[in-house]
């Protein structure tokens, strides 16, 4: 076995990258590779200045925002991987970018936005120019001819910018009408195509009521407010994806020459053989060919403690090897992995969850009823009772609408939303589902999963004996190796000088000839002693008049994991530990948290299950997991959190992810966002308080257009205003 | 009232070249990097030099 793994090693060597290398019409080469730690412009420069170095390479070009850097060069495929061993030197890792139709999608939508902002502004500005003359002009100064010349130069350019400005809010609303539905954009539309209409109209019969500035103002606020939101939460994504980039690493696939390349985990086929490094997580379900090794299940099933493994024994993708180098035989393509059972109880627990109607369209499913009918008792009102015609009837009910058009509704979520993105973000959380801010601001009931998500996700060693010269040696012997195991020992001592002439016998350990005799440190039966209790991953340190000293991993609880579960029982939450880990694992994790409500030993079917039974129960549940087999939890649950290095699936499941290892994320996340449900609903009420002061005033005929546009303008603003003070002072967590 | 034959359609012309100078700068991935572009201003095109 041992020459086997070490014969492996020989011949791998750094996969190539030359499989995700194209070419392109003008005969040069081309890779995307997503660059980790590059955090301002001085990282970019470095990047592209020694990329430019190189005569070979025609154009490098790093992107700040999104980490992308696209390279061209002429010549051969194999150069990709000059090139990221150079931008290696550099100290920055690069990986290929794959999640290419994720963000192509989303820089469409942005551009789309943007443009349609672009046209509403440049025909707001023109409009208004003209509106102020005619506004001035009111009261007689200007002559009929150049009322008439000014109101038809704003038609002109005013309809062309709403056609196309418009778009964004006229395609969803149809697409909600079409349902027999109704959202945000069902009123915004109808409130502008009408102001557009009895603008047009008056225009025809020359009189007063031109609102061509009001719906244009409206259509670039909104557009502005949409534009923000959008680029938030696509900035969101693109952190979500840039973790799921950075876990997907390629898998290296061994060729029947033995080297390897380094291919996506989804080109895979079953029968293919790939060569997992230690530490190295394992990318398409098999069976292991060659090597002994450990596995670290956690993501799977929850357990902490590795798993020994080797020749013939079945092993999923997604875990980790932590021993020795394997090669493990594929029997199921790379993106066909493992998961489909999970993925069957996601999606049931997802489709039965439904759909969430947010809280502006739900106030706008019973605004729009009220606010059409004041119209139509409006325009009823003045032509039988009032006793006026039916066209200047016709036009104090649209003005009805046009005032109470929900600016400050449609402003008031989107804002307080892009500003809360923004301070979650500054804490490490990434926001990803629109409503999850909502749903969050309800939870009475917070699950925690127990190992990656209350513990930290790598093992650390169980205390050793407080030795200087023993620690010294430990450290020194395993900085040569990569083991999981022999780096967190090197952590005892980083300090200590590397010893010369270690030999790293794979799967075993170390050996190091010392001037008294030799010094092993690795597995019990290699090191001539008995193992320790359990299936621990653990190592000994054998020396000549030394006492044999056993290192061994254990699960360690998240900093601030205690004060985090305090502060969320001190704001009325429940709190529950839902675990896969057998019992005498659960337990003093258990205690240790403070938590007195826990299970052990669930399949993942369970989890969702106890999460559901609680849901029905009327409670609105929080769900924190990281594993593959608490993603039918976090989607079962009323809004779910996931840490970063959880698995693909699980974070794709929650609605939100976080980085760092502190867990102080989740209170911080429920207080965010019961702050901005505070202010939602303030600017919510704000709304119908101008509405209560401006559709009397509306209803009378009172309104002037200069109004009508001054009014909207102050709206807006106050609702940016108050949502703006979600970013200030504490969260009140 | 002349003036304004003028004045108007001049207005509006520099308008449209805004409108159409945005179009361009949003097309060519203008916008696409909004943080990277604000830091490029700091890198020296001179080659090696430290800044």
């Amino acid at each position: 076995m041992t020459a086997a793994a070490s014969g492996l090693q020989v011949a791998g060597g750094p996969p190539t990258l030359a499989g995700y290398v194209t070419r392109g019409a003008d005969g040069l080469s081309a890779i995307d590779l997503f660059v980790d730690g590059i955090h301002c412009g001085g990282c970019v420069r470095k990047v592209e200045n020694r990329l430019a170095a190189d005569a070979r390479i025609a154009s490098a070009r790093l992107n700040l925002s999104t980490r992308r850097l696209q390279v061209r060069w002429r010549g051969a495929r194999g150069m990709a991987d000059t090139i990221v061993a150079a931008i290696a030197e550099l100290g920055y890792a690069a990986t290929p970018y794959a999640q290419e139709d994720v963000t192509a999608a989303d820089a469409a939508r942005a551009r789309t936005l943007q443009l349609a902002f672009g046209v509403a502004f440049f025909a707001m500005a023109n409009v208004m120019m003209l509106s102020w003359a005619l506004w001035v002009g009111d009261d007689g100064d200007m002559g009929p001819g150049t009322r008439g010349l000014f109101q038809w130069l704003s038609a002109l350019v005013a309809l062309p910018a709403i056609a196309y400005a418009g778009r964004p809010f006229f395609a969803s609303a149809w697409a909600a009408l079409r349902q027999g539905s109704t959202n945000m954009d069902v009123p915004i539309a109808a409130g502008v195509l009408l102001t557009t209409a009895m603008s047009l109209s008056e225009t025809v019969r020359g009189g007063p009521h031109i609102y061509f500035d009001g719906a244009l103002s409206l259509l670039t606020v909104l557009l502005l407010g949409r534009w923000l939101d959008q680029r938030a939460r696509s900035r969101a994504r693109s952190g979500v994806t840039r973790l799921a980039e950075l876990a997907a690493r390629p898998v290296a696939l061994l060729l029947p020459e033995g080297s390897t390349e380094a291919v996506p985990a989804a080109r895979i086929r079953p029968g293919q053989r790939i060569l997992v490094a230690a530490g190295e997580r394992i990318g398409a379900d098999g069976r292991i060919e060659t090597g002994e090794t450990r596995i670290e299940t956690s993501l799977i099933t929850g357990e902490w403690l590795p798993q020994a493994a080797g020749p013939g024994d079945a092993v999923l993708a997604g875990m980790t090897n932590i021993g020795a180098p394997i090669v493990v035989h594929a029997e199921r393509a790379g993106n066909a992995s493992s998961v489909a059972e999970m993925v069957q109880l996601l999606e049931a627990a997802e489709q039965k969850k439904g759909g969430y109607v947010a809280l502006a369209d739900r106030v706008v499913g019973f605004y729009t009823p009220v606010v059409h009918g004041l119209a139509l008792a409006t325009f009823l009102g003045w032509w039988l009772l009032g006793g006026l015609g039916w066209q200047p009837a016709l036009v104090h009910a649209v003005t009805v609408l046009i005032i109470a058009c929900p600016c400050a509704l449609g402003l008031a979520v989107p804002v307080t939303q892009v500003v809360a993105a923004g301070r979650l973000m500054k804490s490490g959380i990434l926001l990803k589902s629109e409503t999850a801010l909502e749903r969050a601001a309800e939870v009475n009931m917070v699950v925690f999963d127990k190992t990656g998500t209350l513990t930290l996700p790598a093992a650390a060693l169980a205390p050793v004996p407080d030795r200087p010269e023993v620690r010294r040696l430990a450290a020194g012997l395993a900085a040569a190796s990569l083991h999981p195991l022999a780096r967190a020992i090197r952590a005892l001592d980083p300090e200590a000088p590397a010893l010369d002439g270690v030999i790293e016998v794979p799967g075993l350990g170390l050996l190091w000839a010392g001037p008294e005799g030799d010094i092993r440190l690795g597995s019990a039966e290699w090191c001539g002693v008995a193992a320790g209790e359990g299936p621990q991953a653990e190592a000994w340190l054998v020396a000549p008049g030394l006492p044999a000293i056993r290192f061994a991993l254990t699960q360690q609880l998240r900093p601030d994991a205690d004060r985090s579960i305090a502060l969320l029982r001190a704001t009325g939450r429940e709190v529950v530990l839902l675990s896969g880990d057998r019992d005498a694992a659960v337990a003093p994790i258990a205690a240790e948290a403070g938590l007195d409500a826990w299970q052990a030993g669930l399949l993942p079917a369970g989890k969702a299950a106890e999460v559901a039974r609680r849901v029905q129960a009327g409670q609105q549940v929080l769900m924190v997991g990281d594993g593959i087999n608490d993603a039918p939890a976090l989607a079962t649950a009323t809004v779910s959190m996931a840490p970063g290095h959880a698995s693909d699936i699980s974070r794709n499941a929650a609605d939100a992810v976080w980085l760092g290892s502190s867990l102080a994320a989740v209170p911080e996340f429920l207080a965010v966002a019961a702050k901005a449900r505070s202010i939602i609903r303030q600017n919510i009420g704000f709304s119908f308080v101008y509405n209560a002061i401006w559709v009397p005033v509306a209803v009378a005929g009172l309104v002037n257009p200069w109004i009508a546009a001054l009014a909207m303008a102050a709206s807006s603003l106050a609702v940016t205003l108050n949502a703006l003070r979600l970013n200030r002072g504490g969260g009140g967590a | 009232m002349n003036a304004l034959l003028l004045l108007i359609p001049l207005a509006l012309a520099l308008g449209c070249i805004g409108l159409f100078a945005f179009f361009w700068a949003v097309r060519s991935g203008q916008y696409d990097d909004i943080e990277g572009a604000a830091e490029r201003i700091f890198n020296d095109d001179n080659e090696g030099g430290e800044p």
